[in-house]
């Protein structure tokens, strides 16, 4: 049985990968800003096979609320064996460029938060010897585009901040992944114009995600079809990326 | 981004913009919001309806399959209570492994709670267990400017009745609770024989079917003269010795669209042959896990496409046990001279368990289903078997339909004015504005 920790329990790629391990038995500690939601999604996964799930309301972007929720994670799983970092948002890139509050208020959710959260969680994992820490970045961190560039920005930040984590808790036997997923249908993308063909279901990407995790994959592109296209993208030269709208 | 949905026999070709509900607080803005710039809409689950009963008449619909939460299980009492948008295979994969299987199941898993009580579903066990209302204990009703009401034999007994079969127009469904039942394995011990004629089903059918928990024939559309109506009979009972899993075989997939339909005469004609001769004279004992049982067509993911771009129509009717003989052999000496048909035809005898449901399909009697490519001739074949129907008093089926006459349907169904009454203002399908009108 694992104890799992999940920060944006409600979004819809964090319930599918949840549900996977509601299956095996596993216990989890879920935290979110919504408790409407919480609870309906932790019905959801007792009904479904988990353990025991424990709630916990909190805003990502509330710094000073991290050590708390961590404490009393703590307090009820005793150690952690996968933490997921799944909370997020799109921002409105147009509205961005204008604002700057927005601005670095997005970017405060996607990518301060989140790379607060990891230094505490490291420190855990740290003294645990052992688990797995998986962050949800996106294939927008692979290049800045003009579309959503500060989205990308603070995913390529989150990515960054894995990579040299990564290679610090290696030595302690603690895994880091940053998985790094296209367009999903989720709320998050409901309304956007997204070429159909390359939107996956959350429930694919979960499925992903959690082989992903076992297997200790450092990067996880999913679907995996990703990979391809971010390779292609990333070898496009500066001259000519400047030129193009993709 | 979202694709645009369509029915499952993809005519009428209408495509419907989804408005995804993802939480059970959300969908009264939504859909107020969808309302107040189309004028109506209609809850759409996951697409098994063939016809236009599941198409709004804006063609906007409330698209209700990710709120696929369950909310409470009891496996001491064996009730599942869940959001609208489950589907019955999430059900069996939790409720198998403790011992519990549908108590009433349709031809295909992948139907939604919700959808399955809005058509009042019914399975192989109709004989015996009645439709899918008949095991609702409640459910959750969401309806313009009321409180969400809670909906059951004690409760709301009107809103409860016209639901249960009530083509999602009385309100949105939001969450159900159902009745299962118990099962020893999820093995299925069936047994099948091939008979010669249709004298020959009704004479297994009248054998056997008190004795098996389901029952169902396939037939053969094509046969004519002396044949007509041959078929294999197939019954079967939970086994009492087997294992408690969840079937995963692996899917197959119809990947695109076809330009034309592979399903005609010459393709038709062989298969029917070749799968009759297949089935043993005598009667044969298979032992197999519940899906291929239950679902064998489930395991080809988008097989409605391989009907081409212009889609397919089902024609179910149930005909009364009186005259069920020989209306029956009527229908189907009226499809073989056509020479159109398929072989999804499956004939059934329905029970005499009353629904709870005031629209409630079934009746005492014979049901035939098959599907039919959409061609130009096929009004006509339709026209003929339409009125051996309404002369021997029986009806087609809403879930399946996109064709009846509203003459016929408000003849055959004539509780469709109490509906009406309790029709939510705000929702609207392509079939009640077509049968209505």
């Amino acid at each position: 049985m694992k104890k799992v920790l999940i920060i944006g329990a409600t979004s819809s790629i964090a319930t599918a990968c949840a549900r996977l391990w509601a299956e095996q038995g596993n216990e989890f500690f879920l935290v979110a800003r919504n408790n409407e939601k919480l609870e309906q999604t932790a019905a959801d996964l007792r009904a479904r096979g988990a353990k025991a799930v424990t709630l916990h309301n909190m805003e990502a972007t509330d710094f000073a609320a991290h050590p708390a929720m961590l404490a009393s994670c703590l307090g009820s799983l005793q150690q952690i064996d996968i933490a997921l970092i799944a909370h997020g948002t799109l921002p409105d890139q147009k509205a961005c460029e204008q604002d700057v509050g927005m601005a670095l208020q997005e970017f405060s959710n996607n990518g301060t938060s989140v790379i607060a959260l990891m230094t505490l969680l490291a420190n855990q994992f740290e003294r645990q010897h052992c688990g797995t820490l998986a962050v949800i970045s996106s294939v927008a961190g692979d290049r800045g585009r003009p579309s959503n560039y500060l989205y990308g920005t603070a995913k390529a930040a989150v990515s960054t901040f894995c990579e040299g984590l990564r290679a610090r808790l290696f030595k302690v036997g603690v895994h880091v992944i940053d998985i790094r997923p296209g367009f999903v249908d989720t709320p998050m993308t409901q309304g956007l114009p997204l070429p159909a063909a390359l939107v996956a279901k959350p429930e694919q990407v979960a499925h992903r995600i959690v082989k992903g995790i076992e297997h200790k994959v450092d990067v996880l592109y999913t679907p995996g079809f990703w990979a391809l296209i971010m390779t292609i993208i990333k070898s496009i030269p500066g001259v000519i990326f400047k030129r193009i709208n993709i | 981004m979202s694709r645009p949905l369509y029915s499952w026999g993809c005519y009428p070709h209408a495509p419907q913009t989804a408005h995804v509900c993802s939480w059970r607080s959300e969908v009264e803005a939504l859909r107020d919001g969808v309302v107040a710039t189309h004028g109506s809409t209609l809850p759409y689950g996951n697409g098994r309806s063939y016809g236009d009963s599941c198409l709004a008449a804006s063609d906007q619909v409330l698209h209700i399959p990710a709120m696929d939460r369950f909310i409470r299980v009891d496996w001491q009492q064996g009730t599942v209570q869940a959001e609208a948008g489950v589907t019955l295979a999430e059900i069996l994969a939790i409720a198998i492994p403790q011992g519990w299987f549908l108590s009433v199941t349709p031809g295909t898993q992948f139907a939604t709670l919700g959808g399955a009580i809005a058509n009042d579903v019914h399975g192989k066990n109709h004989h015996l267990r009645g439709t899918f209302g008949k095991h609702v204990h409640s459910f959750g009703l969401l309806r313009h400017g009321q409180e969400l009401l809670t909906c059951s034999p004690t409760e709301n007994t009107e809103l409860y009745a016209a639901s249960i079969g009530g083509l999602g127009l009385t309100g949105v469904i939001i969450w159900a609770k159902i009745q299962l039942m118990p099962i020893r394995s999820c093995q299925i011990d069936s047994t099948v024989v091939r008979f010669d004629n249709l004298a020959g089903f009704f004479a297994l059918s009248a054998e056997l079917d008190h004795q098996h928990e389901y029952s169902v024939a396939w037939i053969d559309c094509l046969a004519k003269g002396a044949k007509t109506g041959r078929g294999v009979f197939i019954i079967g009972d939970h086994a009492c010795y087997g294992s408690l899993e969840v079937d995963e075989r692996q899917k197959l997939h119809v990947p695109l669209t076809p330009p034309v339909s592979l399903i005609n005469n010459l393709s038709l004609r062989a298969f029917n042959e070749a799968y009759w001769r297949m089935h043993p004279a005598t009667r044969a004992r298979k032992w197999s896990s519940y899906e291929p049982f239950f679902y064998p067509l489930d395991r080809i993911l988008h097989w409605n496409r391989i009907y081409g771009r212009k889609g397919f129509q089902q024609y179910q009717c149930v005909i009364p046990d009186a005259v069920a003989e020989v209306a029956m052999r009527e229908l189907l000496a009226a499809i073989a001279d056509s020479g159109q048909g398929s072989f999804l035809a499956v004939l059934k005898r329905c029970g005499n368990i009353i629904s709870p449901g005031l629209l409630s399909f079934p009746l005492p009697g014979t049901s035939l289903a098959l599907d039919f490519p959409h061609t130009a001739d096929l009004a006509a074949l339709f026209l003929r078997l339409d009125a051996i129907v309404h002369e021997a008093g029986g009806r087609l089926y809403p879930a399946k339909d996109a064709h009846m006459s509203g003459s016929d349907f408000r003849q055959a169904y004539p509780a469709w004015e109490q509906l009406e009454a309790l029709r939510d203002p705000s929702l609207m399908s392509r079939f009640w504005k077509r049968v209505t009108a």
